[in-house]
């Protein structure tokens, strides 16, 4: 299929970035998106033009990295996958796509499409985590018992990517459901309840002080997330956060 | 303490307190203008012990002035610090993929409602006050008669005053469709019961606000 696209291009972190122009022709429809991004840039580097920046690592919709906003939708118009996992026969010859980087306050564009999102690793570190002795004395995480519904809510909430589509689809901007999710994995078990108060208290001050928005539980990053992360985390951790303060 | 409302989390939960307390407001001021429809004489009676019961002018009156003006002050401060966390706008941007009209356009219908106070407020609340407190007539009587549901009657006479009453509650029932789950959702108290809470949400919100819009029309059609 030959498709035009309109890329966002931003020279630098400070540069004022503009949308450009592109065509390519003859794209398979088996490929993934990333595959077509990549057959664009080696058409720009044949031509002797700078290729789109883009993130990416795995390319198996596990690491997060993969971050484009495609015709409007983050990750484009597929549900439950990051941009790698996104196939080009969602779209049709002779197709027009926009795609810009995650739009946020906090995740300042770096270069073309890449966003720095550093302020996701800060909310973790300041509170996603378990303070325990792993210097070869540690308990056996079998001998606690857990119930297999909140074992199955923290691997769910667990398995958060950070990837920040949650971020750029908000209209607020907001990180609830990614800090949602972070706390939310720890709270439901008896190793993260030891820390919760401090840790809720922590991570939603840090997220605060990054400049992210207010949630207005209007649930597009739940249809976004390409993990099917839920509104509950955000409510679960609303709640931590009211049970931390009284 | 009050740290808590000072964080993001902290002002949805004050949102949601002021919303109950808002919504709390709207079913029993319904119920009122429903006597109206019924029973001019009971309409009367109830007006006359909500205008006068010193319990409710001066203890609940003050508190539901607090929260309406907190609802309004709060909510433009939050839309104008999740602008300022925006950024740079998308190009295109497709929010009808993923959420609801009403779920992105809450400040508007919220301005909409905020001119519709402004209205009602010279149309009832402010002669009523007037009355009460400047000229001093606490008897609720006009030639020898209860005047309350006169004053009703007479209000909607004009097309044009029930063509933006209507209006506007139609946008007060898109508000409360996002509304009223949402405040439990900032509450924290949606978990497990997700549907249920939907389902109450979705016939509180047009319940309420078709009660007030048949309550209006009636009246344009009943002199």
């Amino acid at each position: 299929m030959n498709l035009t696209l309109k890329i966002w291009r931003q020279k630098d972190s400070k540069a004022k970035g503009q949308m450009v122009d592109y065509k390519v022709t003859d794209i398979s429809e088996h490929m993934s998106f990333l595959e077509m991004m990549d057959v664009l840039n080696e058409q720009l580097v044949n031509t002797g033009e700078e290729p789109v920046a883009f993130d990416h690592d795995c390319r198996e919709g596990i690491c997060g990295m993969c971050s484009l906003y495609i015709n409007g939708e983050a990750h484009g118009p597929d549900r439950g996958i990051t941009t790698c996992q996104l196939h080009m026969r969602m779209f049709k010859d002779g197709d027009t796509i926009t795609i810009e980087p995650w739009r946020a306050a906090a995740f300042p564009v770096i270069k073309d499409l890449i966003v720095d999102r550093m302020a996701f690793e800060r909310i973790q570190q300041a509170g996603g985590f378990i303070s325990v002795n792993t210097s070869g004395n540690t308990q056996d995480a079998n001998s606690l018992p857990i119930s297999k519904i909140a074992a199955d809510e923290a691997m769910d909430a667990a398995t958060c990517i950070g990837c920040g589509a949650c971020v750029a689809t908000c209209k607020n901007s907001s990180a609830m459901l990614f800090v949602g999710a972070k706390v939310s994995q720890y709270a439901l078990l008896p190793q993260g309840q030891v820390e919760a108060p401090e840790r809720v208290k922590n991570m939603v001050a840090q997220m605060d002080l990054e400049g992210f928005g207010n949630c207005t539980n209007t649930g597009a990053c739940e249809v976004e997330c390409p993990k099917g992360i839920t509104l509950e985390n955000i409510a679960r951790m609303n709640r931590e956060l009211m049970k931390a303060n009284i | 303490m009050s740290g808590f409302f000072k964080s993001s989390v902290g002002r949805k939960v004050a949102m949601a307190l002021s919303a109950f307390f808002l919504m709390f407001f709207l079913i029993i001021h319904l119920a009122v203008n429903i006597t109206s429809l019924f029973s001019e004489n009971l309409f009367n009676e109830m007006s006359h012990f909500m205008g006068t019961n010193p319990l409710i002018q001066f203890a609940l009156q003050p508190v539901l002035i607090f929260g309406v003006v907190f609802h309004f002050v709060m909510g433009f401060v939050l839309e104008l610090k999740n602008k300022k966390a925006n950024g740079v706008a998308y190009v295109r941007n497709n929010g009808a993929a993923n959420s609801t009209w009403m779920s992105r356009n809450m400040i508007y219908s919220g301005l909409a409602i905020l001119a519709f106070i402004a209205l009602h407020f010279i149309d009832f609340w402010i002669p009523e006050l007037n009355t009460k407190y400047v000229v001093g007539d606490m008897s609720g009587m006009h030639d020898g008669n209860f005047r309350y549901y006169h004053e009703l009657v007479e209000k909607f006479h004009n097309p044009a005053r029930v063509v933006a009453y209507v209006v506007a509650f139609v946008l007060l029932g898109l508000h409360l469709a996002h509304g009223f789950t949402s405040a439990f959702q900032s509450m924290g108290i949606t978990a497990g019961r997700k549907k249920t809470l939907q389902s109450i949400g979705k016939a509180y919100s047009i319940i309420i606000p078709l009660g007030f819009v048949i309550v209006a029309v009636f009246h344009f059609f009943n002199h």
